[in-house]
């Protein structure tokens, strides 16, 4: 068959265009909130003019910013939880044969999506006032269990989908050569599942982030997320003060993957590059 | 020798396992055999349940007896209600993938140092708070919004078209908010593809399409199934999506469950609507992943 | 460095929960507390304050019932109070014999939901009533018509608050019953005038102030409060107290029965009653608050203003609000569905 030598085989007619439409429809909304937070009026969706007033606010109240960072813990805390044991549940469910009980422990797994979240809140919050009744302990690791829990699904997924189909023979192979079995883990599997991992992970973090109904009903004195503070101003009017952190947010983030690429870019090859 | 090898590995399989379950057992099964309860139990007068049996949740998940004349008639607003989570959740999920599969094609193939970048990029917009995303949705396709103002300014339109508070704007939100959940999985099982088997695949196949769906596809189906869940149950549950862009007029499941377990103090009904709409879910997912598993074999 | 502290003080309090004399937790309707109010109650006791949101009379509920919530105060509506009360849940702390009692509003002691004030002290009252803009339409907004049977002027232009109570006893008063009624001609009527007149909203949704002021709501039922602050942003605003008959509300300060800063909560019920302190709570959201002379410790504008006093003659359509017995809630709940599907 001939073929001209700039053919490439990777190329899908229309699947660049379809790329960047799909990265302006997730940034235009974005442009629009960070926009907002210089907004002059009291409006999220009304321009007024621009102003700093938000970024002043948002300095100075304090339950803001505490809620914003509390959001920030327990994500961070459930998503790594919820990632290692996503990795390990993974690896149990795909790397031998299908067992018995398998659509059981897939349905486990699987079983924080299938339930409305305001159930496992009501339930959650029944069930977890009862120890907090009898152990006196009111802290975050409440919040932090309900969300782990909720976000082992978004993790687990790609992971799952990751592995299958992974090329057993390296594995094999690097049984012979390292021996145990987390030494083949850490040089063979866990490079090679990398994509798996971050996309779950980051799932896992940004369903953390957004949690309101679970959140709501089991948080103690004192334990509002961002989300929750959100709801309560929901009633009344949400002010640009949101916006103007998750700008900051943003920025903070978007230096923070500009200096992960200038890493990656000028260091050495990373473990992941096996292929 | 053979046999306790099996042994071991069915030891191992479930020290592997045991993080994850314990963690559900704890903060999903429990809540569920309470909501299995519940759904048996009669109605608090001022929420909560009372611990007497009752079918009553059940019945009027399906029937209602009509309070005006007394007769019994099948649970239309229930059901009109499911409906509508349906197949929104369907459109949501058929349009997630329809932008998402090329998106993370488009990803795979960056050059490789770049890719955890462009996965980033895909994320990063969900890092700000989901109201405040919602109520910018809510700003582009409002009356006074981008959208209608760019269609006005073009002659495309001369009034503005209400998009807002409608059918098509839940979706919008829905597929909007869960979108990365459909990009990540089918990037992470793409990611991985060998280009060379899609090479030798042009040799036998002519076209990119028959290449694509032949060859490329089979080889990521997982990441499909596993971004299709993702999005599909999420969006029969959804709450503040339907609540924020749907203005209110339109209830979905998770907007009517929450009524009955707040303004509307029946709690037995709203964990009955539960269990229905999680049997529901459990059987498509059994269906989905029995006739997936079967697939792998057959391209194993 | 202030976030720094606060990261360190969160890490901490992964570690231990401590609630160690002087503090206060107040458990709140979100973005309803004036923080000038609890620095000002810091300022002047020393104690150290904070402040948790709810949503809603019914989670408010359902989490303290519940147990191991850590709250001290709890803010309800006065409709909730009998269920707070018969549940247990509040302790009696004869707010009647506190110091600042004296300046409590005469009408607001007696009332039904707290008989000569054993448990609770005001926190803010309003109406449930219409918001109509004079320049869209300009008939009479005093009736519960501007959204159960809209002039063609507001139809499509028109927001119902989704609180289920206040809105079906505006139509059950419309068609003529009263609250909490059984009646099941004045239901059919009020579930078929609901149903016929959904088409003509535009929604049925909270956060309105902006969308009223800006003109892409023209009417709607809301609360005084929200309305007065529509009028701030747009004179041609005006706010309808249906004659057909309108809820008043009040939300009131009360203690938990498991609080475990009793006296500093007591401290703060008596606090919240001296009138240069409920005008700061009035300045906040922009309701009355049942405290006599406060108003002269309030902004201006609100001493005269239309939608915090009620006019003379629609006193009289006024009811206060209650909770409805269970199996009334059911039908309204089926209604309220049915309204939805």
């Amino acid at each position: 068959m001939a073929r001209s030598r700039s053919f490439d085989v990777r190329r899908q007619a229309g699947f660049p265009a379809v790329a960047i439409t799909c990265f302006i429809l997730l940034y235009l909304p974005i442009i629009l909130l960070v926009v907002y937070s210089f907004n002059a009026g009291k409006s999220i969706a009304i321009w007024e003019g621009f102003s700093l007033q938000w970024y002043v606010s948002a300095w100075e109240n304090e339950k803001v910013q505490d809620a914003t960072i509390r959001s920030l813990i327990i994500a961070t805390c459930a998503s790594v939880i919820a990632t290692s044991a996503a990795v390990m549940a993974a690896l149990a469910t795909t790397r031998s044969p299908k067992f018995k009980g398998y659509s059981v422990v897939f349905a486990m797994i699987n079983q924080p999506l299938m339930i409305p979240e305001i159930v496992t809140a009501v339930a959650l919050l029944i069930f977890f006032a009862m120890i907090k009744v009898a152990t006196g302990y009111t802290g975050l690791w409440y919040l932090i269990l309900a969300h782990s829990a909720f976000c082992i699904p978004f993790a687990y997924m790609p992971i799952r989908a990751r592995l299958q189909g992974m090329d057993l023979n390296l594995e094999q192979a690097g049984a012979d050569l390292y021996g145990t079995p987390w030494r083949v883990f850490r040089r063979i599997t866990l490079p090679q599942l990398w994509p798996g991992v971050l996309a779950g992970a980051m799932l896992a973090f940004v369903i953390s982030l957004d949690d309101v109904v679970i959140t709501e009903f089991v948080k103690s004195a004192g334990q509002d997320t961002l989300p929750t503070y959100m709801l309560g101003q929901l009633r009344r009017v949400i002010t640009p003060e949101v916006n103007a952190i998750s700008t900051v947010l943003l920025a903070i983030s978007v230096a923070l993957v500009i200096a992960f690429y200038l890493l990656t870019k000028s260091g050495k090859p990373k473990q992941g590059d096996v292929q | 020798m053979a046999e306790t090898r099996e042994i071991s590995a069915a030891r191992r399989r479930w020290m592997l396992l045991a993080p994850a379950l314990a963690i559900l057992v704890f903060a999903a099964s429990g809540p569920l055999l309470i909501v299995i309860m519940y759904s048996f139990l009669t109605p608090g007068d001022y929420g909560g349940v009372i611990w007497s049996f009752s079918t009553d949740a059940w019945f009027n998940v399906v029937a209602e007896r009509d309070f005006f004349d007394e007769t019994l008639s099948f649970s239309d607003a229930h059901w009109s209600i499911f409906w509508r989570s349906v197949k929104l959740s369907l459109m949501t999920t058929a349009v997630a993938f329809l932008v998402g599969f090329p998106t993370a094609y488009f990803i795979a193939t960056r050059p490789k140092a770049t890719r955890d970048i462009w996965m980033l990029l895909i994320i990063i917009p969900f890092w700000t708070n989901l109201l405040i995303r919602t109520f910018a949705v809510m700003e582009i396709i409002r009356n006074e919004g981008v959208v209608n103002s760019v269609m006005i300014g073009l002659g495309i339109i001369d009034e503005p078209i209400q998009l807002l508070f409608t059918e098509f704007a839940i979706t919008l939100g829905m597929f909007y908010v869960y979108l990365p959940l459909m990009v990540l999985p089918i990037y992470a099982s793409m990611e991985r593809l060998d280009f060379s088997l899609v090479e030798a695949a042009y040799d036998l196949y002519a076209s990119r399409w028959r290449v694509l769906k032949r060859v490329i596809f089979p080889l990521v189906k997982p990441g499909v199934i596993a971004g299709s869940i993702l999005v599909f149950v999420p969006s029969l549950g959804a709450y503040v999506t339907p609540r924020v862009l749907g203005g209110g007029k339109q209830l979905m499941l998770g907007n009517l469950i929450e009524l009955q377990f707040g303004q509307g103090r029946n709690w037995p009904l709203g964990a009955a609507l539960s269990i229905t709409l999680l049997a529901i879910v459990m059987i498509a997912l059994m269906v989905y992943v029995r006739s997936a598993g079967r697939e792998e074999v057959s391209h194993g | 460095m202030k976030t720094f502290l606060t990261v360190a003080g969160l890490t901490a309090a992964l570690a231990t929960p401590a609630f160690a004399a002087g503090e206060l937790n107040i458990y709140n309707w979100g973005n309803y507390t004036n923080p000038k109010l609890i620095e000002k109650f810091t300022a002047e006791t020393g104690i150290e304050v904070t402040i948790t949101d709810y949503d809603s009379n019914d989670t408010a509920l359902a989490k303290v019932k519940a147990g191991g919530h850590g709250f001290d105060v709890v803010v309800p509506s006065g409709t909730y109070i009998p269920i707070w009360v018969g549940e247990g849940l509040l302790m009696e702390t004869k707010p009647s014999g506190m110091e600042n009692f004296k300046h409590m509003d005469p009408q607001w002691i007696d009332v039904a939901f707290d008989p000569g004030r054993s448990y609770t002290v005001p926190w803010q009252w309003g109406t449930v009533g219409l918001t109509v803009n004079t320049s869209v339409y300009s008939g009479d907004p005093n009736t519960a018509a501007i959204f159960l049977d809209p002039p063609d002027e507001l139809k499509g232009k028109i927001n119902v608050v989704p609180e289920m109570n206040d809105v079906m006893g505006l139509a059950i008063h419309y068609y003529g019953g009263e609250q909490c009624t059984g009646d099941k001609a004045v239901l059919k009527q009020v579930r078929d005038g609901l149903i016929a007149a959904k088409p003509h909203w535009l929604s049925i949704d909270y956060g309105t102030v902006e969308k009223y002021a800006k003109g892409d709501l023209s009417a709607g039922v809301n609360w005084n409060g929200a309305s007065f602050r529509v009028r701030l942003q747009n004179e041609d605003v005006v706010y309808g107290y249906p004659k057909e008959g309108y809820p008043v509300w009040m939300d009131n300060v009360a203690v938990l029965s498991d609080a475990k800063n009793v006296d500093e909560a007591i401290a703060f019920q008596n606090f919240v009653m001296a009138p240069e302190n409920a005008a700061l709570i009035s300045e906040f959201a922009r309701y009355a608050n049942g405290i006599k002379g406060s108003e002269e410790f309030m902004p201006a504008d609100m001493a005269t203003a239309p939608e915090v006093n009620i006019p003379a003659d629609l006193k009289e359509a006024a009811y206060v609000a209650e909770v409805c017995p269970p199996e009334i809630q059911k039908i309204y709940t089926r209604i309220w569905t049915d309204l939805q599907k």
